[in-house]
This record gives structure tokens, C-alpha cells and sequence, in this order.
């Protein structure tokens, strides 16, 4: 009888043994700080009217040239934000905590924390459907999560229509994120799908590094709006077709080819480069601003 | 007859919980009866495409000499950087010094990604022609195990030497890579350094593209103590492609 309860004891706790060890290969604790490892551009130099990268309709590319970055100094744009895309698009890193479920202990979400021009992200991993189109869009969206294959696979929908890059390439209020993101030791990478069936030729797919932090990210600056000569009213800085004057100044800069500068979509593939081969002029040798991580040419 | 079944239960979940948790340790427990091939959580095989949607600037063209934006560089890499002269490595034969394991997924181009055998994936790139052979750890009585127990290092090659191993996940999981005995090479087409004493860890991964596709990602950790102050991380991704068709298999270029 004894030998039997023993036997059944040792059963039960080897069973939790293998349920536990299948639990923690499933998954990750994306729980913690994770600081921006920065070793990847898609901004390029914040130069505006770079869309390298990118493969944009032709509504995408107007819309884009229209932008005029003196919208950000309106008083009632200066705290808009950014949208979700901008995770992975801008400098910052990522704090993350999950909230449970009181009763049943289950993972209900993850939270990604705001930052200064960006709102943060609920991930909703309860199962939850998302809401009818017609529900509220907001400049983080609506995004459910599961597990697939090790990865955490997140899906973003009702996003107000925004940029995908701060150099004014739009995404409409019908765009949609996926996100899987991947942890190998102390390294997050974070992958992102974006789709618009009116602004983007091609999904734009970006991924962006970070690393565990021992320190907590801080991001206690909320962003405080302050009087720029633009006042409530004025008309929203923007620039009519083919009048944006700076079209030309990021191709120069860097003697780069206008179809690629503009976000054709054949850019984005090898052969591309047989194109360019023999018409393509390195630029002169670098002299400002040639080196470290983040370090951004200002105009 | 119940103590039996019991004692059964126990053997049977022995032998299910123990091997996973001496594994995760890092146990000294034997190494899979399986081959690598076949016991593969994930297919990498077939042709993959750069798509380019980063670093664009410093990947689809040769970016201005002397810029190394991004990268952590020591300070003795810089004069390196500065002195960058493509012609004296094309005389050299040193064209290839950019198409390393510390840049070579980067390069935009064309993946084919095939078994050679059981325990060995490899990869050819158009981009350069290079060959990477990513070996798994081998098995308790295959047939290279004697020989691989016996044999030194090599000479360092562009593509160094690289071992792999899976890491399993529920539905999936990842292949793991570690890349060292390399000859110095750049990271970037115009000089920027890594030695010979770099190592390069990455892990690929796959992921579903929303119109059907398949996303390829490949996030690659370089580490070296001579000429980077942190590890350089980058991810490039691939699409996968139906075919070869698109294979156009082109030499390593020191200017292009």
C-alpha cells in the first residue's frame, strides 16, 4: 500500500515534471525591459522624402510628397503620436508585463508600455475576437495574440489612418500589423508584416532588435505640448503635388537612384542592383557624423 | 496488477520528462538517435529572396567610404575603416572579404538551402556563390563521428565553421548556429572590419506571410574582441520563392 502511494506520488510528480518542461518550450516570459539594440535603419537619416525601403502605390507616393513635418508643431499634433508601427520604426525599447487572470491565473495580456510619442500596446491573449469594423480605431489599434511555434504571433487591426514612417508615408484606417516576436536568449526580435491595400504595393516588413535590460526602461516624460507659431485653426502645413521642396535633397545627399528614393517596389529586390550597377556613383568619402549607433545627420 | 501499471507510468513519463530536462541543462545525455534531417522541427530547404526593407542604404549600394553608422566599432577598427582600398583587395584576392558569415545573409540576393546529408544543411548564395555547411552535432555511431572526434581546426575560410543544433518549440521552433575559425572579413561592402578571432551566432526562423507566403529571418549576432565594442545585430529576412528560376549565380566583387 505504501509502495503504491510512493509509486503514484512519483507518477504525478514526473507528470508535472513533463507538462512544465512542454510549457516552457511552448513559450517565453516576454516580461521585462528590453533595451534598442539600433544596429538597423529604416529611417535612414531623417532626412524627409526617403522612402527607401518601402514599395508604395502611387496614392502611397502623392499622399507621402504632400507631407509637410510642420504638422507636428500644431499645438493639437504636437502630442498625437505615432502609430503602432512605430515599436519597431523609433529609437526606444520596449517594457512589457503581462496581467493575470485573478480566478484561473491565465495570461489574460500583455501590456507594451507608452513611451513619449508612442501609445503603447495592449496585446489581448484571452482568446478574444476583435471588434466590428465599425468599432472606435485608435492610434495603437486593437491586437490579439497566441503562441505559434515558440513565437508570439500578434494581430493588429483598427489603427486610425497614420505613417508608417516619419517621413510622412501614410497607412489608412484599413491597415493591418502582424507581429511575431522571437526570443533567442537575451536577444527580442521583434517582426513586423504591415499591409494597406491602399498605400503599400507590397507589405512592409520590418524587424528590429533588443536586448534584456538588468535596469528598468524609464520612460516617465509624457509629452507636454508647447506654443510653436501655429495656432489652433491654421490651415495643416502641407505641400501641393509636385511642389514639395525637398524631393530631391536625401537622392542627392547620398547619390542614391530616384526610383528607389521614391519606394518603387522592383527596389526591393536583388536584381534590381544589375540595374544600377553601372550608372550608380559612390559618394565622396564620409567626413561628419560617420559612425555610432543612432547617430543621425541633422539638417 | 495496479503496482505494475503504476510503476509503468512512471517509467513512461521517465522517460519523457528526463531527456528534455538533461538537455536543457546541458546535461552529458546521448545525442538524438535521429537525424538532424529528420527530426527537424522546421523546413528551411528551398530558394529564398533578400527583400530588402532595411539598411537599404548600406546593403543595395556601396555606402561613401569611412561611414560605419550603426556599427559598434572599436576605435581600432576606424583607421581600418578610413584606409578601405576595394583595388588592392581585388589584387589580393581578397574580393570575397565581404561576402563572410559576418555579412553574407545581408548581401542581397538568392538562399538555396538544401540537406547535403543527414546531419549537414547547406546554404549556396547566387550573391558572391558562397557555400556555408551548417553541421549538426553528430550522432553516437554515424559514420563521420570517428573522423570529426579526430580532425583539427582547418584553415579559416570566409565561411569559417559552423555548427548547428534545432531548438525545439511547441508546433515549431528555431535553428540555432554558431560560426567561428573565420578569416577576417566586412561587415559592410565598404570595409568596415570584423577579424579573424569574430564569431558569428544566428538563429533562423520562419514565419507566415498574410497572402499565403513564407517569411524567412535570420537575426545574426557578431561578436569580436578586436574591432567591436558590442555585438553587431542585425535580422534580414527572406521571402521564399516557388523555384530556381530567378538563381543567377554571380562572384564575390570587392567594389559592387
Amino acid at each position: 500500500m505504501l509502495i503504491d502511494l510512493v509509486a503514484r506520488r512519483a507518477a504525478f510528480a514526473l507528470l508535472m515534471v513533463a507538462l512544465g518542461a512542454a510549457t516552457a518550450s511552448a513559450q517565453f516570459d516576454p516580461g521585462g525591459s528590453w533595451a534598442p539594440l539600433a544596429t538597423e535603419d529604416v529611417q535612414n537619416d531623417s532626412l524627409p522624402v526617403d522612402y527607401l525601403g518601402l514599395a508604395l502605390t502611387d496614392e502611397g507616393r502623392t499622399r507621402a510628397l504632400a507631407y509637410d513635418e510642420s504638422q507636428k508643431s500644431m499645438i493639437e499634433r504636437q502630442c498625437q503620436g505615432w502609430g503602432a508601427a512605430y515599436m519597431v520604426l523609433g529609437p526606444f525599447g520596449l517594457r512589457m508585463s503581462s496581467q493575470v487572470d485573478p480566478v484561473t491565473r491565465g495570461i489574460v495580456s500583455y501590456t507594451i508600455d507608452p513611451w513619449e510619442d508612442w501609445n503603447g500596446m495592449t496585446i489581448w491573449m484571452d482568446g478574444r475576437a476583435h471588434p466590428s469594423e465599425n468599432a472606435l480605431h485608435t492610434q495603437a489599434g486593437f491586437s490579439t495574440g497566441r503562441w505559434e511555434g515558440g513565437a508570439l504571433a500578434v494581430h493588429t487591426t483598427h489603427m486610425k489612418a497614420g505613417f508608417i514612417r516619419k517621413t510622412g508615408v501614410p497607412l489608412t484606417d484599413q491597415a493591418t500589423l502582424d507581429w511575431r516576436f522571437f526570443r533567442h536568449g537575451d536577444v527580442l526580435t521583434v517582426l513586423l508584416v504591415a499591409r494597406d491595400p491602399v498605400y503599400l504595393a507590397e507589405p512592409e516588413i520590418i524587424s528590429k532588435g533588443f536586448r534584456l535590460s538588468q535596469a528598468p526602461l524609464d520612460f516617465r516624460d509624457p509629452c507636454v505640448t508647447g506654443f510653436q507659431p501655429k495656432e489652433p485653426g491654421d490651415s495643416v502645413p502641407h505641400y501641393p503635388p509636385d511642389k514639395n521642396p525637398f524631393i530631391d535633397e536625401f537622392m542627392k545627399f547620398y547619390g542614391l537612384p530616384r526610383e528607389a528614393v521614391m519606394g518603387e517596389r522592383e527596389t526591393l529586390y536583388p536584381e534590381y542592383r544589375k540595374t544600377i550597377k553601372d550608372s550608380y556613383v559612390q559618394p565622396p568619402p564620409c567626413v561628419n557624423s560617420c559612425g555610432a549607433a543612432g547617430n543621425f545627420v541633422r539638417r | 496488477m495496479r503496482l505494475a501499471l503504476t510503476a509503468a507510468t512512471v517509467l513512461v513519463l521517465w522517460g519523457v520528462a528526463v531527456p528534455s530536462s538533461l538537455q536543457a541543462q546541458g546535461g552529458a545525455a546521448p545525442a538524438p538517435a535521429l537525424a538532424a534531417r529528420d527530426s527537424a522541427p522546421i523546413d528551411l530547404t528551398g530558394y529564398w529572396v533578400s527583400y530588402v526593407t532595411e539598411n537599404w542604404r548600406y546593403r543595395m549600394v556601396t555606402p561613401p567610404k569611412g561611414e560605419y553608422r550603426r556599427i559598434p566599432v572599436t576605435p581600432a577598427a576606424v583607421p581600418i575603416i578610413n584606409a578601405w582600398d576595394p583595388a588592392a583587395d581585388a589584387r589580393a584576392g581578397n574580393q570575397c572579404k565581404s561576402y563572410g558569415t559576418g555579412n553574407i545573409m545581408s548581401v542581397p540576393g538568392r538562399l538555396h538551402i538544401t540537406w547535403q546529408d543527414a546531419d549537414t544543411l547547406r546554404i549556396d548564395t547566387d550573391a558572391g556563390t558562397q557555400t556555408r555547411l551548417l553541421r549538426f552535432r553528430l550522432r553516437e555511431g554515424s559514420a563521420g563521428q570517428a573522423s570529426a572526434r579526430a580532425a583539427a581546426p582547418g584553415a579559416r575560410t570566409w565561411q569559417g565553421e559552423s555548427t548547428a543544433n534545432w531548438e525545439r518549440a511547441a508546433g515549431g521552433g528555431s535553428l540555432r548556429v554558431t560560426t567561428s575559425n573565420l578569416r577576417a572579413g566586412y561587415l559592410r561592402k565598404n570595409g568596415v572590419p570584423y577579424s579573424e578571432r569574430a564569431t558569428v551566432s544566428e538563429n533562423f526562423d520562419l514565419a507566415p506571410l498574410p497572402d499565403g507566403g513564407q517569411l524567412l529571418l535570420i537575426t545574426t549576432t557578431v561578436e569580436d574582441p578586436v574591432y567591436l565594442r558590442a555585438p553587431y545585430v542585425v535580422s534580414p529576412h527572406f521571402k521564399k520563392e516557388p523555384d530556381g528560376s530567378k538563381w543567377d549565380p554571380t562572384p564575390c566583387s570587392s567594389t559592387w
